[in-house]
């Protein structure tokens, strides 16, 4: 398949993704005697073989730390590394590789930019923005230096249907407010945030705003330059590249005079004991040898899902979504947690009577693995009252049967249960 | 595994108790109570005790959590209620050492013939033995005077 071909038909669609399952080495086992059903890829996503033979051959043949020797496999090392941060930079359409920083995943990016904080430091009475439905690593470094500055947390709120009104957003944003830190897509809910609304209104009256974008990447295009955030945060893990990277966005200008946060090995210029000056971006905020492994792999994902095309993947995971809400929704027995009008291919749902956790291990006997709990959002859990939740999220390498069994297995736990 | 050891676990005499657990609410102010959480799963239990003389005179719990981990506390209350505080503490042990012990251990003769020789069956699921544990380790903390304990 192209990404550049003319639209496909929806049939079409979902004929060319089918084969891309093959690609996926994880898919293609059986767990507890089953066919396995991967509905968990909103936690972390399966790898494709290419990601897996990058990583291997940068591992067998090419390894030795980055940007120090002038011998050849630091040089090749090197190479890969900085070659995965110019398709990082192609991928969101940043202007400038300098404002790619690698780091351990979302969670790391989004405490730089809470500890390296842009601008003044906080007053007590400033105000950081975040919303109810943020992963907890999009809560808790915002509260963390509400603790250490005596600035406010502000919650603006969720409706009842799991939308974020941008009206309810932007009336929020207050002559103190600093920071708007705010997610692209809930992991928990699948709720795809307005941003475009929201962002202009927040930086128009000089407030930084912050994307978590970990479960934006995935699903479709990103482009940066328009989206016109501060920061951009994200994980390869969820993008079918592997765990302990990620990538923090930031606009060069504000990069420049943020303090390092991390101290160490390359993020240096020059070192005496009367002082140290800081290496240029990126270097600045990369302190200690890198997850090199962990970039040539997220390098190889961004050329894997380009080479589906980020626009097919959305098409067909939204036909996806589409069936599987319908499926849950004809039981009759189940309540989908989240029916914002845009959503990403993840359903949160309750069964009457069932624990999530039931549900999960029973499924699992089946072969399905999906969520159960709160998800690391437990304020939203807490709106909706409900402990927790069962989540069925889908990626391009899912298909109808998929959907099909968890259905077929949640009738098992239904007979269970009656 | 399958689903014939799904029904091990989920056996009838665990849905009953689960879906009309016994003893269940709170003690008044004389009573010691403990918080019991499991953070991973959301399941969050309060169990309180009265002691009379040397004897566990009442005992109730209140709070939700799965199928599994409101069973385990509706029976530990039938179980303990009424025994004197040395035989409760030993059941406590027993039953915490046999949800920890491999899928193969023998189970304990003490508890062998009793409702709770069901959750054994939790062996066999790594991540929800501590559903099982949770109450326990609340009465637990209950008897030792501490009031919050976590099974994460």
């Amino acid at each position: 398949m192209s990404a550049q071909a003319a639209p496909l038909s929806d049939d079409a669609l979902v004929g060319a993704m089918s084969s891309l399952r093959d690609d996926f080495p994880a898919l293609h086992q059986e767990v507890n005697g089953k066919p396995l059903v991967f509905l968990d890829s909103a936690a972390s996503s399966q790898r494709p073989q290419t990601v897996i033979a990058a990583m291997a051959r940068y591992e067998s043949q090419d390894h030795a730390n980055v940007h120090r020797g002038v011998h050849t496999l630091s040089h090749r090392a090197t190479d890969l590394y900085e070659g995965a941060r110019e398709k990082v930079r192609q991928f969101i359409n940043a202007s400038s590789t300098r404002e790619i920083i690698f780091t351990s995943g979302t969670t790391e990016s989004i405490n730089l930019v809470a500890n390296s904080f842009p601008g003044a430091p906080l007053q007590p009475g400033d105000e950081i923005l975040i919303t109810h439905l943020e992963h907890h690593a999009n809560i808790v470094p915002w509260q963390l230096l509400c603790q250490r500055t005596g600035a406010t947390l502000v919650i603006a709120p969720v409706e009842n249907n799991g939308e974020v009104l941008a009206e309810q957003v932007i009336s929020r944003l207050s002559s103190r407010t600093r920071m708007l830190a705010i997610s692209a897509v809930s992991n928990a809910l699948g709720t795809i945030l307005p941003l475009a609304d929201i962002i202009p209104a927040a930086r128009s009256r000089g407030i930084f705003v912050l994307v978590d974008g970990a479960q934006a990447v995935p699903h479709s295009d990103v482009d940066v330059r328009a989206l016109d955030a501060d920061f951009f945060a994200f994980s390869a893990h969820k993008m079918v590249g592997p765990t302990g990277v990620g990538v923090l966005y930031g606009r060069a200008e504000l990069l420049e005079k943020m303090p390092p946060w991390q101290a160490g090995g390359d993020m240096i210029e020059h070192v005496s004991f009367d002082g140290t000056t800081f290496n240029d971006l990126p270097y600045k905020f990369e302190a200690g040898t890198p997850n090199i492994a962990g970039v040539v792999g997220l390098g190889a994902a961004i050329d894997y899902l380009q080479s589906v095309g980020m626009q097919n993947i959305a098409r067909y995971e939204s036909l996806l979504l589409k069936y599987l809400e319908d499926r849950l929704l004809e039981q009759g027995d189940i309540r989908l947690i989240g029916q914002a009008p845009h959503k990403a291919a993840v359903a949160s749902f309750i069964m009457d009577d069932v624990h999530p956790h039931d549900l999960g291990t029973i499924v699992d006997q089946f072969g399905i693995a999906v969520r159960t709990g709160h998800h690391c959002a437990m304020p939203i859990m807490d709106r909706f009252n409900v402990p927790g939740t069962a989540r069925a999220s889908l990626a391009f390498y899912n298909n109808r049967d998929d959907i099909d069994a968890l259905v077929d297995a949640l009738a098992t736990v239904r007979s269970m249960f009656r | 595994m399958s689903v014939s050891d799904l029904q091990a676990l989920y056996r009838d005499q665990v849905l009953a108790h689960a879906k009309d657990p016994h003893n269940f609410g709170t003690l008044d102010a004389d009573a010691i109570c403990a918080d019991g959480n499991n953070p991973l799963c959301g399941d969050k239990l309060r169990v309180c005790v009265r002691h009379y003389d040397d004897i566990l005179e009442d005992i109730r719990f209140e709070g939700s959590g799965c199928a599994i981990s409101m069973a385990s506390a509706s029976m530990m209350t039938d179980l303990l209620k009424g025994l004197d505080a040395d035989s409760s503490r030993k059941i406590i042990g027993t039953v915490i050492d046999m949800l920890g012990s491999g899928v193969d251990a023998k189970m304990p003769s003490s508890i062998m013939d009793t409702p709770i020789a069901a959750l054994g069956a939790a062996r066999q699921y790594p991540s929800r033995i501590k559903c099982a544990t949770l109450a326990w380790r609340a009465v637990e903390a209950a008897l030792n005077g501490q009031q919050q304990t976590t099974t994460e």
